[in-house]
């Protein structure tokens, strides 16, 4: 196969408003359509949590789009990103979990569709998928469990994570109250499932104060043994 | 159904066909997966075209600094756990050693979803190799497994830089592979962009009969000197032992901690 190579240069972008020269434009494949997710892990819960907003460029394309998708019974995964990638990806996880129902008469744990789904991701390691996945759900001994991956399926686990556009504001934040990075003489407590939900919203509210692309409404999935239980809570539409 | 093809499911006869081998006493690199590509474009210059176009960027988990050496006792692995994505911290504590089994060590750096990924092929194939030919698969074997799987890809793009440690008959042993394709075996080596701070620590430092605690401390701090001056190098130092009766996970320090105790009149 012959491969062609391009060269892409900086020429055309804008200068302070004045035109620097002629533009090459080409189809790109992808488009950045917003949205925030975060998953927190206790010890007998899991948190996925994500705002509903569908951006592209300046315009909202709908106030409704939630991110997290329910898996298993006992996992639930965040995707942002390309919405179109997002919905894509969801969809061969979705067929990929039931082969594995029908081949092993059992649903798969968490551990392994993260496991599997970096091995997925990975397979357009030279064409990536653009979506930023956040797993979270509950491991074989019913703990809390979060799995964080990065677009082409580095992965590992973790005990709380925020991905898509407001990761960078909510993960120093997280890091602070679930984590207690930075504060001195302050007692560790354990983290229950009613304060860990008060944060979440917490978070996102602040996270809609400051970030453009996350707004309009709140979806929060909480995992437990008894199963799935979903909240909305209505954000900054602004 | 449309989606079948594309979602990477290998049907039972090919896996059968995988366990199974299709030469007997043969070690053969075998395609293992098919890559999805964008069309008429090269690879390696893609990610980096697509990025910046409205709002557009993909950055991918990269960055590190590993160190390795060999000496009387056997080998000191030590590595550092900061993942950035591009200016932003990723992760604090990544796991960037892969025990493939009880006597390989696979360390990783350069961009963290190559690695994990060719690294966890590579356990896969020396499992294989075990259940085929009933015994451990030597240092020099596993190395040269993985430089082969880095020469089917070379000039696409792909960032690894690993160093697979092992303890076989012939010994300690300490190769360095890389995505070039490169495979070296030597007694020191230390990889990732902080690995030039790591090498004038552990250069100064080593000598060949160095007692045990003496080379742990020499490992711990390439890897703290080196994170308190490369950005991209951080976190926590994990600290691996390999001996004659396989590996030992030493330690697991935090470099801020670190840091102050070897400079205390620094702060």
């Amino acid at each position: 196969i012959m491969f062609t190579t391009q060269v892409y240069g900086d020429n055309g972008k804008m200068k302070e408003y004045h035109y620097t020269g002629p533009v090459e434009h080409r189809f790109s494949p992808y488009s950045f359509n917003g949205g925030t997710v975060l998953a927190v892990a206790g010890e007998d819960f899991a948190i996925v949590a994500s705002d509903t907003r569908l951006s592209e460029g300046y315009s909202i394309h709908s106030r409704d789009s939630p991110k997290c998708y329910k898996l298993t019974n006992t996992t639930v995964i965040g995707c942002s990103g390309f919405h179109g990638d997002c919905l894509t990806l969801t969809k061969i996880i979705d067929a990929r979990l039931k082969m594995y129902k029908h081949s092993n008469n059992k649903s798969m744990t968490s551990g392994a569709i993260a496991a599997m789904l970096s091995t997925i991701l990975y397979g357009r390691r030279f064409f990536p998928y653009y979506v930023y996945n956040i797993i979270g759900g509950l491991d074989e001994e019913g703990k809390g469990a979060v799995y964080s991956f990065d677009p082409v399926g580095s992965y590992q686990r973790d005990t709380y994570k925020a991905g898509g556009s407001a990761s960078a504001m909510l993960q120093p934040l997280l890091d602070n109250q679930i984590g207690y990075k930075n504060m001195e003489g302050v007692q560790h407590l354990p983290l229950n499932q009613e304060k860990a939900v008060q944060l979440v919203k917490d978070v996102f509210i602040s996270a809609a104060e400051r970030d453009v692309y996350t707004g309009d409404a709140l979806r929060i999935c909480i995992v437990t043994k008894e199963g799935i239980k979903e909240e909305t809570v209505p954000l900054r539409k602004d | 159904m449309a989606l079948f093809d594309v979602s990477g499911y290998k049907s039972h006869s090919e896996l059968r066909g995988q366990i199974l081998g299709t030469g007997v006493g043969h070690l053969i690199d075998r395609p293992n997966q098919q890559f999805s590509v964008p069309v008429g474009v090269d690879p390696s210059g893609f990610l980096k075209s697509c990025s910046r176009e409205g709002g557009v960027s993909i950055d991918l988990n990269h960055g590190t600094t590993t160190l390795a050496f060999t000496f009387r006792h056997g080998v000191i692995v030590a590595v550092d756990s900061r993942a950035s994505a591009g200016s932003y911290i990723a992760s604090k504590e990544a796991n960037k050693v892969i025990e493939i089994n009880p006597y390989l060590l696979g360390t990783m750096s350069g961009s963290a979803a190559d690695c994990q990924y060719w690294e966890r092929l590579l356990a896969k194939e020396c499992r294989l190799y075990k259940l085929r030919n009933k015994q451990r698969i030597s240092v020099s074997a596993a190395s040269k497994l993985l430089c082969n799987m880095m020469l089917g890809y070379r000039g696409m793009g792909l960032s690894m830089g690993s160093m697979i440690v092992g303890w076989d008959n012939k010994g300690p042993g300490l190769y360095y592979v890389d995505d070039n394709a490169t495979r070296l075996s030597g007694r020191m080596f230390s990889t990732g962009c902080g690995s030039s701070y790591a090498y004038g620590v552990i250069d100064s430092g080593y000598r060949e009969d160095m007692t045990v605690e003496e080379a742990y401390e020499l490992g711990r701090r390439g890897i703290t000197h080196a994170t308190h001056r490369d950005a991209y190098s951080g976190g926590v130092v994990n600290l691996y032992h390999m001996q004659e009766d396989g590996w030992i996970k030493v330690c697991k320090e935090d470099v801020s901690e670190l840091i102050h105790r070897y400079r205390k009149d620094m702060f």
